[in-house]
C-alpha cells in the first residue's frame, strides 16, 4: 500500500510504529502535489514542509498530529506563504500572521504542504470563480469539484494529502466533499476561531475539516475547537471531540427533511440517500419525516445576508496597504479602477447585491427581513430537534456537474447549496459523508445536529460509514 | 435685540486614555514616530477580527454614570461603511441604535450661579480613524497625503446632547464643565489642542417664542473653546443674516476660519454618504453585569459640581475659591488634604494665592512641589497662633518650596518667628527718633506715612514684626494713642 493511500490515522499509526517518518510522508505527498493533475493547489511550500518534517522527526516524542501533511484552503492566512483567497486582488500577498486554526494544527504537529484553490473570496459552488485556475474533480476531470473549497476537497480525494482545511459559509465544505466523495464537516458556528479566515460573510463563515474517513475528520477537529481570545464570536467547546467508534445507531432518531428531498433533487441522488436511510434503519435508527417549512426560503435569506456582509468585508481591499493598486489621478478613480479590475464578476455581483440590500431605505425590506427569516429558520430547527437527534438530507441536490455548465447561470449555481444553506443560517454543525454513486459519481449524505452535537454527528457518521463501506478511491487514480 | 433665538446641541468626541486601542492590543501613543503602533488588526489585514477593549467599556460606563445616563443592559456595535484612506477596513466600528449609554442630563453653572441643564441624548463607543496629513496644500489641492495609523483604532466615546443650549457662551460653559468632569473621571486627557477632545456644534436659529426648529448646520473641527464660541457666534450671525434677507439656511457642514472670522461651507449634507449601517457580525453584544455597573457607580469620584457646592456650603469657601480649586482633580485632592488638617478657608487662600503664585515662577504645580498639603496646614496653624506674621509666612513658604522642610524648621532656620512686643517697641522708638520728618507728617494727619514706618520696621526685623503691631506701636510712639 502506498503512503498516499493511508488515512491520517493510519499514517499516525505507522509513524508511532516507526515504520515511516514525517519526511517520507511529506515527500510522498509532495510528489503528488507537484504533479497536481487536478489543479488543486495555488501555492506549495515544499522547503518549509520538509524542514518542519525533519524537525518533528528529530523530536524525542511525536506531537499528537505527528508530522502528517495537510493542505489549507487559500482563504486562511498563512504567515509568509502566499495567500490570495483565490483573487487577483491578493496576488502575491504574503501574510504577516497565521490563522489560529492553522496555528493550532501546526502546534499539534500537522505539516502544511500548500494552499488550495477556491472560488474567489469563497463565493461560488464550483471553484470556477477562482481568478487563477479551474480545479478538476478527481472522479471526472471534465467536472467541477464543487466549491468554494474545491481545491481542498479535490486534494484529499486525489490523495495528495490525507486531510485538509476548508471554510463553509453556505456549504463550501459539505458540497465539495459530496461532489468529491469524501467526508467534510462544518462545525457549530463559533466552535473554531475565524481569526485568520479571510472573511466572506462573518456571521456564517466556519472553518472545518476534509478527510477520507470520519475518524480523520474528528482527529483534525479536536485540535482546532475552542475559544480564541482573538475571535469574540468563538466559544468554549463543551468537553472535547472524541474519536468516533460507534458501529450502530440504536436509539437514534433521524428526521428526514421533507423540503430537501423534493423537486430539484436528482433521482440518482435521491436513490442513494434513501438507500443510506435504509441502512441507518438497519443499524437501529428510527427514521421519521420532518418538516422545516422555511428551509427553501433559506436560499433567498442567504443571498441577502451573505452579500450584505461581504459588501462590507471586502471594502478593505483597495490595493493600498497590501495587494497592488492600479494607479489613477485621484483617490476615487483609484478605488474604482483597482476594485473594478481586480475583483471577478461573481464577487462584484455580490458586493452590488449587498450594497443595495443595506442601502438606507431598503434595509428593512431586505437585510432586516432576511434577519427575521433567519430567526424563523433557527426556531424551526430547534423545534425539529425537540423530536429527533439528527436531520438527514442530501448534501447537494446533484452530483458533480460539468465544468462551464452553470457559469452563465448564477441562480443554477446558487441552487447547489440549497440543502446546506439552512443549516448554515442556523449556525448548526453538519457533516457530509459519501453514501453511494449516481452515474458513477459520488453522492453525499448530510447529517445535521443541534449546536455542539459534533460528537453525536461523528458517531452516527462513523456507524453509517462502516455499514456503507464506500470506496473513496476515484476510478483510475494511481497512487 | 435679536428677534431670533439660537438653538444649539453639541457632539463631543473624547479619546479614552486607555493603554491599548479599542479593538487590538496596540499601545496608544501621542507624538511617537508614525506607524509604529500598528498590527494586522488595526491595519485591517485580511482575516483579522476585532476584540473589545474592556477598559474602554469600563470608562464609557463611568462617563455614562457621571452624566446620569441609563446604562444599556445590552448594547451592540454597528459598522459605518465608507471609503477613505484613514479608515483601513473601509468601515468604522461604532454604535448606532443601541448605544451603551442612553439618556442623561448634565448641569453646568454660569458665573452668576444660574444653572444650564443640558439633556444628554446618548454616549456611545467607537474607534478613531487614522491621521491624515496633507502635504503641499489643503485636501483636494494637496500634492500628497500620508497616513499615520498610530491613531487608528483609538477608543472614542461620542457624547451627543439635546439641542438645549441657547447661546454660544452657554455652549462653551457647558463644554468646559463637561471637560472638567471627564478629567475628574480620569478617562481622557481631554486636550483640545492634541485632539483628544473634539467638539462639533449643531446650530440653528428660530424666531423668539417659537418652539419649532430651524434648519441646522454642523460647525466642525473646532480645536479650542475660544474658537468654538466665536464660531458659534459667527454662525448665528450668518444665519440671522440669511433669514432677515428672506433666504433659507441650508443643511450643511460649516467651518469657522479663526484668522478671518468667516464661516465656510465644507460639504452639503444632501450629498452625504449612505453609511449602510448594519450590526457588526464580528462582535458579540456588550452586556455589562449589573453588579459591575453598581461597583462602577460606587467608584465614581466626587464630581466638580458637587464638590463646589460642598466647598461653599460646608467649608466656608467663596464661589470663586471653589471654582479655582476644582480646576483639576489633583488640586482638589491637594486642597482637601490640607483642609482636613487646618482651617479650610485659610488653606484655600494660601493654596490658590501665594502658593500657586510662587510655584508659577518655578513652573510647577502644588502637588508636584516639595510642599505637601500637611506643610500648608502647619503654616496656616503657625499664622493662626501668631507665631509668624503674614509677610514672614510668605518667606516661610519660599523656604519650604526650596527645601521641602516643615514650616517650623524654616522659621527656625531663617529666624522668622514674630518678635516679642517689647523688643519691637524698642525698634519702633528708634525708628521714630531717626525719622522726625515722617513723624511730623503723621502728626499732621498724613496717615499714609504709616506705611513708611511699617516698611522700615519689617526691613530692620527681617520680616519678624507683625505689621499690625508695628502700626499700633508707631501711633503710640508718635501720637501717644
Amino acid at each position: 500500500m502506498a503512503l498516499r493511500d493511508l488515512t491520517a490515522a493510519q499514517q499516525l499509526a505507522a509513524l508511532a510504529a516507526g515504520e515511516t517518518t514525517s519526511l517520507e510522508l511529506v515527500d510522498a505527498h509532495l510528489a503528488a502535489v507537484d504533479a497536481d493533475p487536478v489543479q488543486a493547489f495555488l501555492a506549495v511550500d515544499a522547503d518549509g514542509a520538509r524542514a518542519r518534517a525533519r524537525e518533528i522527526d528529530a523530536l524525542p516524542e511525536r506531537p499528537p498530529l505527528g508530522g502528517v501533511p495537510i493542505a489549507i484552503k487559500d482563504a486562511l492566512s498563512t504567515r509568509d506563504i502566499v495567500t490570495t483567497s483565490g483573487s487577483r486582488m491578493l496576488e502575491g500577498f504574503r501574510p504577516v500572521y497565521t490563522a489560529t486554526c492553522v496555528d493550532r494544527l501546526e502546534a499539534a504537529g500537522a505539516i502544511v504542504l500548500g494552499k488550495t484553490n477556491m472560488d474567489e473570496f469563497a463565493m461560488g459552488s464550483s471553484t470556477e470563480n477562482s481568478a487563477y485556475q479551474n480545479t478538476l474533480n478527481p472522479w471526472d476531470h471534465e467536472r467541477v469539484p464543487g466549491g468554494s473549497s474545491g481545491g481542498s476537497a479535490a486534494s484529499v480525494a486525489e490523495r495528495q494529502v490525507p486531510w485538509s482545511l476548508g471554510s463553509d459559509t453556505g456549504g463550501s465544505i459539505r458540497q465539495p466533499a459530496s461532489l468529491c466523495g469524501i467526508v467534510g464537516m462544518k462545525p457549530t458556528y463559533g466552535a473554531i476561531s475565524r481569526y485568520g479566515l479571510i472573511a466572506f460573510a462573518s456571521s456564517l463563515d466556519q472553518v472545518g475539516p476534509f478527510a477520507r474517513t470520519v475518524e480523520d475528520a474528528a482527529l483534525l477537529l479536536r485540535h482546532m475547537v475552542g475559544r480564541d481570545p482573538m475571535d469574540s464570536t468563538s466559544l468554549d467547546w463543551p468537553g472535547e471531540i472524541t474519536v468516533p467508534t460507534a458501529t450502530d445507531l440504536a436509539g437514534v432518531r433521524v428526521g428526514v427533511v421533507d423540503e430537501l428531498m423534493g423537486e430539484g433533487v436528482e433521482p440518482g441522488v435521491r436513490a442513494a440517500v434513501e438507500a443510506s436511510l435504509g441502512v441507518m434503519e438497519d443499524l437501529g435508527a428510527t427514521v421519521v419525516p420532518v418538516s422545516l417549512p422555511s428551509a427553501l426560503s433559506g436560499l433567498a435569506t442567504y443571498y441577502v445576508i451573505a452579500p450584505a456582509e461581504c459588501s462590507s468585508n471586502l471594502a478593505r481591499f483597495d490595493g493600498i496597504r497590501y495587494g497592488h493598486p492600479i494607479p489613477a489621478d485621484n483617490l476615487l478613480d483609484q478605488y474604482e479602477l483597482t476594485r473594478g479590475e481586480l475583483f471577478g464578476p461573481e464577487v462584484k455581483r455580490r458586493i452590488m447585491l449587498g450594497t443595495f440590500a443595506l442601502a438606507s431605505g431598503y434595509y428593512d425590506q431586505y437585510y432586516g427581513r432576511a434577519q427575521r427569516l433567519r430567526t424563523l429558520i433557527v426556531r424551526e430547527f430547534a423545534e425539529a430537534f425537540s423530536g429527533v437527534d439528527l436531520l438527514a438530507s442530501p448534501t447537494s441536490p446533484t452530483v458533480a456537474f460539468p465544468l462551464g455548465d452553470r457559469t452563465a447561470d448564477p441562480y443554477a449555481m446558487y441552487m447547489a447549496d440549497v440543502c446546506t444553506i439552512p443549516v448554515s443560517l442556523a449556525g448548526l454543525p453538519a457533516i457530509s459523508l459519501p453514501c453511494g454513486l449516481a452515474d458513477g459519481l459520488p453522492v453525499g449524505l448530510q447529517l445535521a445536529g443541534p449546536a455542539f452535537s459534533e460528537n453525536r454527528l461523528l458517531d452516527a457518521a462513523h456507524a453509517v460509514e462502516g455499514a456503507l463501506a464506500f470506496d473513496t478511491r476515484p476510478p483510475g487514480l494511481m497512487t | 435685540m435679536s428677534d431670533f433665538e439660537p438653538v444649539i446641541g453639541v457632539e463631543i468626541h473624547v479619546q479614552l486614555s486607555t493603554h491599548t486601542k479599542m479593538f487590538c492590543g496596540c499601545a496608544l501613543s501621542f507624538g511617537d514616530p508614525p506607524n509604529t503602533h500598528t498590527c494586522p488588526v488595526c491595519l485591517a489585514h485580511p482575516g483579522v477580527l476585532p476584540v473589545v477593549n474592556e477598559e474602554a467599556v469600563r470608562r464609557a460606563i463611568l462617563i455614562g454614570l457621571a452624566l446620569g445616563c441609563e446604562i444599556a443592559p445590552r448594547s451592540i456595535f454597528h459598522r459605518k461603511n465608507y471609503f477613505y484612506p484613514d479608515l483601513p477596513k473601509a468601515y468604522q466600528v461604532s454604535q448606532f441604535d443601541i448605544p451603551i449609554c442612553g439618556r442623561g442630563e448634565f448641569v453646568a453653572v454660569r458665573d452668576d450661579g444660574s444653572e444650564i441643564r443640558v439633556g444628554i441624548t446618548r454616549a456611545h463607543l467607537e474607534e478613531d480613524a487614522a491621521k491624515l496629513t496633507h502635504l503641499g496644500g489643503r485636501r483636494a489641492g494637496a500634492e500628497e497625503s500620508v497616513v499615520d495609523f498610530n491613531r487608528g483604532g483609538t477608543p472614542l466615546v461620542e457624547i451627543v446632547t439635546e439641542p438645549d443650549l441657547r447661546s454660544a457662551s452657554d455652549a462653551v460653559t457647558f463644554l468646559r464643565q463637561l471637560r472638567q468632569t471627564l478629567l475628574f473621571l480620569g478617562v481622557s486627557d481631554c486636550s483640545m489642542e492634541e485632539g483628544s477632545m473634539r467638539a462639533d456644534a449643531n446650530v440653528s436659529i428660530r424666531p423668539v417664542g417659537s418652539h419649532g426648529f430651524g434648519t441646522k448646520t454642523e460647525l466642525k473641527n473646532m480645536n479650542s473653546f475660544r474658537f468654538l464660541e466665536r464660531g458659534i457666534e459667527a454662525e448665528i450671525t450668518r444665519q440671522e443674516g440669511i433669514l432677515r434677507d428672506g433666504g433659507r439656511v441650508s443643511q450643511e457642514t460649516v467651518h469657522y476660519e479663526p484668522e478671518t472670522g468667516h464661516i465656510t461651507s465644507l460639504r452639503s449634507k444632501e450629498e452625504s454618504h449612505d453609511y449602510r449601517y448594519f450590526p457588526e457580525p464580528d462582535l458579540v453584544p456588550v452586556a455589562p453585569d449589573p453588579g459591575w455597573v453598581g461597583e462602577l457607580r460606587g467608584e465614581l469620584p466626587e464630581l466638580p459640581l458637587a464638590l463646589r457646592r460642598r466647598m461653599v456650603g460646608e467649608m466656608g469657601l467663596t464661589a470663586e475659591d471653589a471654582e479655582v480649586l476644582t480646576e483639576s482633580p489633583e488640586l482638589v485632592a491637594y486642597f482637601m488634604d490640607a483642609a482636613a488638617l487646618a482651617d479650610p478657608k485659610a488653606c484655600a487662600n494660601w493654596i490658590r494665592g501665594e502658593l500657586r503664585a510662587q510655584l508659577r515662577e518655578v513652573g510647577t504645580e502644588p502637588w508636584e512641589s516639595r510642599v505637601s498639603p500637611a506643610h500648608i496646614a502647619a503654616l496656616v496653624d503657625l499664622l493662626g497662633a501668631g507665631t509668624v506674621s503674614v509677610p514672614a509666612a510668605k518667606e516661610v513658604l519660599a523656604g519650604m518650596i526650596e527645601t521641602g522642610e516643615q514650616p517650623d524648621a524654616v522659621v527656625e532656620a531663617k529666624g522668622l518667628a514674630q518678635m516679642d512686643e517689647s523688643d519691637l517697641a524698642a525698634v519702633i522708638d528708634a525708628l521714630v527718633e531717626a525719622n522726625p520728618d515722617q513723624a511730623q507728617q503723621l502728626r499732621d494727619g498724613k496717615d499714609k506715612v504709616i506705611g513708611f514706618f511699617v516698611g522700615q520696621a519689617m526691613k530692620q526685623t527681617n520680616g519678624r514684626a507683625d505689621p499690625q503691631a508695628v502700626q499700633r506701636l508707631v501711633r503710640a510712639a508718635v501720637l501717644g494713642d
